[in-house]
């Protein structure tokens, strides 16, 4: 069975859980961004959580079925259609060989996901199936999907097909929002009225939003100045060249702070100063340009916590 | 040697922090030298023989290492515990050697397609008339391009770090820090970068794994893949990224009938390239870098 790909849309990739342990030669974890919302559009389908799925960005594409299938749709609000009908967001959908699938615009966050019972079937590469386009690794032939492209799906699922889930589980987008992170890495290098600016600002996320990072608009933060050491490049903002932890913060010449997210530049030349906790970068990742964002700084021990709160949700969908 | 740090004077200076709940970031040095890079290579090494339960990603980078951890298996603590003792343990050892490879890279230096590259990008550049070649043999007092080329591939490189983008090499040159060649990188960095451009940024060199951004100085194209996701050549038939974090490399400038004639071997599926195991020891390299390195490389004449 295969999903047809009529129109493509803005950025259609093949995404699962990720890829682990070649971050050392530069090889992103990836995956998809909203990692609740696509296990959430996985377990409506009875699939296990490792199964890829298609993460629509902004623009959704419009496929056909070659079989029978059944479908979720989770993540930013959207309308989902079927053969032009509207059908729902979060929950399990039949379709018969033929349907065509499309979307309608989004009414907030930045990516929907779509699951198909029995999982986007496209080889695993490094242990995953999820797309490294700047590598052409992984995924649909290393690449977002194409008009024409076949999209194999495979034949079986472990689970049932759930009916639904608590809307209390669905996760939110607001215009708004909290994130909290760890200071550390070179926050010694910010003044503390730079730390102060980084913490107490509202930062706006800009249209510079991808896979690779989110860069925001706001004030200017202040660097400590130094004699710089050697191989460090010239501005206080600059380090010797080192790896990235995934989440972190990153102020280049002390401004448009850029957040780092799944599919990050495993090293550079900037200072970070913060680290989104793992628990909230699916959050972050749900934000759209303009989201209004703040960064709270809080404790190794609560971001163990919040963390430990997001599995407990997390099993709680599988029952 | 002057201006080096040795090994020894990074005893205990790594400064320890996390990266979130996920990962732990050692700073070995602010500062790039020979010996803070084999600390973190030696520091990841050893890190990744412990084996410990929760350790998902050992990135070594030029002065720093980064650890990535699963929270719910292993705790922060412990692994900040083990990753001190192994500094420890990497401080005493009385004479660190480092078993690795020499590899050769032919490159096609002055190239048309850099030469183009380099032109597209000219406006902003901080000296616009000329090459990246020409700026850079300017900003080291040297006398031309020709003295440049020759300084870049007479010496060895080791790889410090693979990264940014997938098999990335960064390169720092095995010479005295005043023989070493820096040159600032673009001032606005360019939207296009071909693959296997030989780039320059601060003190490293690097090549270019895929197209993209970039904002290092352009002097050259590498002839061979360094990245293969088809691992369709020999090089590639146990991993897609050629370069590992300890690799020496000797660049060996070629003309354009040599590049051609590289192409059509990787076209073929034939290409390989010229390589050999060496002992790479920091004491010696560092104690007469100039007699070292002409030993080391000699082990390219004899394979």
């Amino acid at each position: 069975m295969t999903l047809e790909i009529l129109e493509p849309g803005l950025s259609t990739t093949v995404q699962d859980r990720g890829r682990f342990g070649h971050y050392n030669v530069g090889i992103p974890q990836g995956g998809s961004m909203d990692q609740l919302s696509a296990e959430i559009v996985n377990a409506l389908v009875g699939n296990s959580a490792e199964e890829a799925v298609l993460e629509c960005t902004y623009l959704g594409p419009k496929f056909r079925t070659s079989a029978a299938a059944v479908i979720a749709v989770g993540g930013a609000p959207v309308e989902v259609k079927v053969n032009g009908a509207t059908a729902p967001q979060w929950e399990a959908i039949e379709l018969a060989a033929g349907d065509e699938v499309s979307f309608g615009f989004l009414q907030g966050g930045t990516r929907y996901y779509v699951a198909v019972r029995g999982g986007i079937d496209v080889p695993l590469v490094l242990g995953s199936r999820s797309t490294y386009a700047l590598g052409a690794l992984g995924g649909y032939q290393g690449r977002k999907l194409a008009a024409g492209d076949e999209v194999p799906v495979g034949d079986t699922a472990s689970g049932e097909v759930l009916a639904g889930i608590a809307p209390e589980l669905r996760p939110a987008f607001p215009g708004e929002t909290e994130i909290r992170v760890l200071l550390g890495l070179y926050d010694h290098r910010l003044t503390e009225s730079g730390l102060a600016t980084l913490l107490d600002s509202t930062w706006t996320l800009t249209p510079v939003a991808d896979r690779t990072g989110l860069r925001y608009s706001g004030p200017a933060v202040e660097w400590k100045a130094r004699e710089q050491p050697f191989g460090a490049g010239s501005d206080p903002s600059n380090i010797v060249d080192a790896g990235y932890a995934v989440g972190s913060i990153q102020i280049p010449g002390g401004s448009e702070p850029i957040v780092l997210h799944r599919d990050a530049v495993s090293g550079g030349g900037y200072a970070m100063v913060a680290t989104v906790i793992s628990a909230d970068m699916d959050q972050l990742a749900r934000s759209a340009p303009g989201t209004k964002t703040r960064f709270v700084a809080v404790t190794m021990e609560e971001a163990v916590a919040a963390r430990a709160e997001g599995k407990a949700l997390r099993r709680s969908i599988w029952g | 040697m002057s201006n080096i740090l040795s090994a020894s004077s990074l005893k205990g200076t790594a400064r320890y922090t996390w990266g979130g709940d996920e990962f732990l970031f050692v700073e070995i040095s602010e500062a790039m030298s020979l010996a803070a890079n084999f600390k973190s290579n030696s520091m990841a090494t050893r890190l990744g023989d412990r084996a410990l339960a929760g350790v998902t990603e050992i990135c070594p980078a030029n002065a720093s290492l980064l650890v990535r951890f699963d929270p719910d298996v292993l705790d922060a603590a412990e692994l900040e515990a083990a990753t001190r003792e192994i500094e420890v343990e990497v401080d005493n050892t009385a004479h660190p050697v480092l078993n690795t490879r020499l590899i050769e890279v032919p490159v096609w230096y002055d190239d048309p397609y850099t030469r183009e590259t380099g032109a597209r990008f000219r406006s902003g550049h901080q000296r616009p008339e000329g090459t990246d070649l020409d700026f850079a043999a300017e900003v080291n007092n040297l006398s031309g391009a020709d003295e440049f080329i020759r300084r870049h591939h007479s010496s060895p490189w080791l790889v410090s770090m693979v990264g940014f983008v997938a098999g990335l090499p960064f390169m720092f040159q095995m010479v005295p820090r005043e023989q070493q060649l820096e040159v600032p990188k673009y001032l606005s960095p360019r939207t296009d970068t071909p693959p296997l451009t030989v780039g320059h940024g601060g003190c490293f060199a690097c090549i270019y794994s895929v197209r993209g951004a970039g904002g290092y100085q352009m002097f050259g194209i590498a002839a061979a893949p360094i990245f293969d996701p088809a691992q369709s050549l020999a090089d590639f038939k146990d991993f897609m990224v050629f370069f590992k974090p300890g690799d020496i490399v000797k660049f060996r400038p070629v003309d354009e009938g040599e590049y051609k004639s590289i192409k059509d071997q990787v076209e073929a599926g034939t290409f390989v390239y010229k390589q050999v195991p060496v002992t790479f020891d920091l004491a010696e390299a560092l104690d007469d870098p100039e007699s070292y390195n002409t030993k080391l490389l000699e082990n390219l004449n004899d394979s």
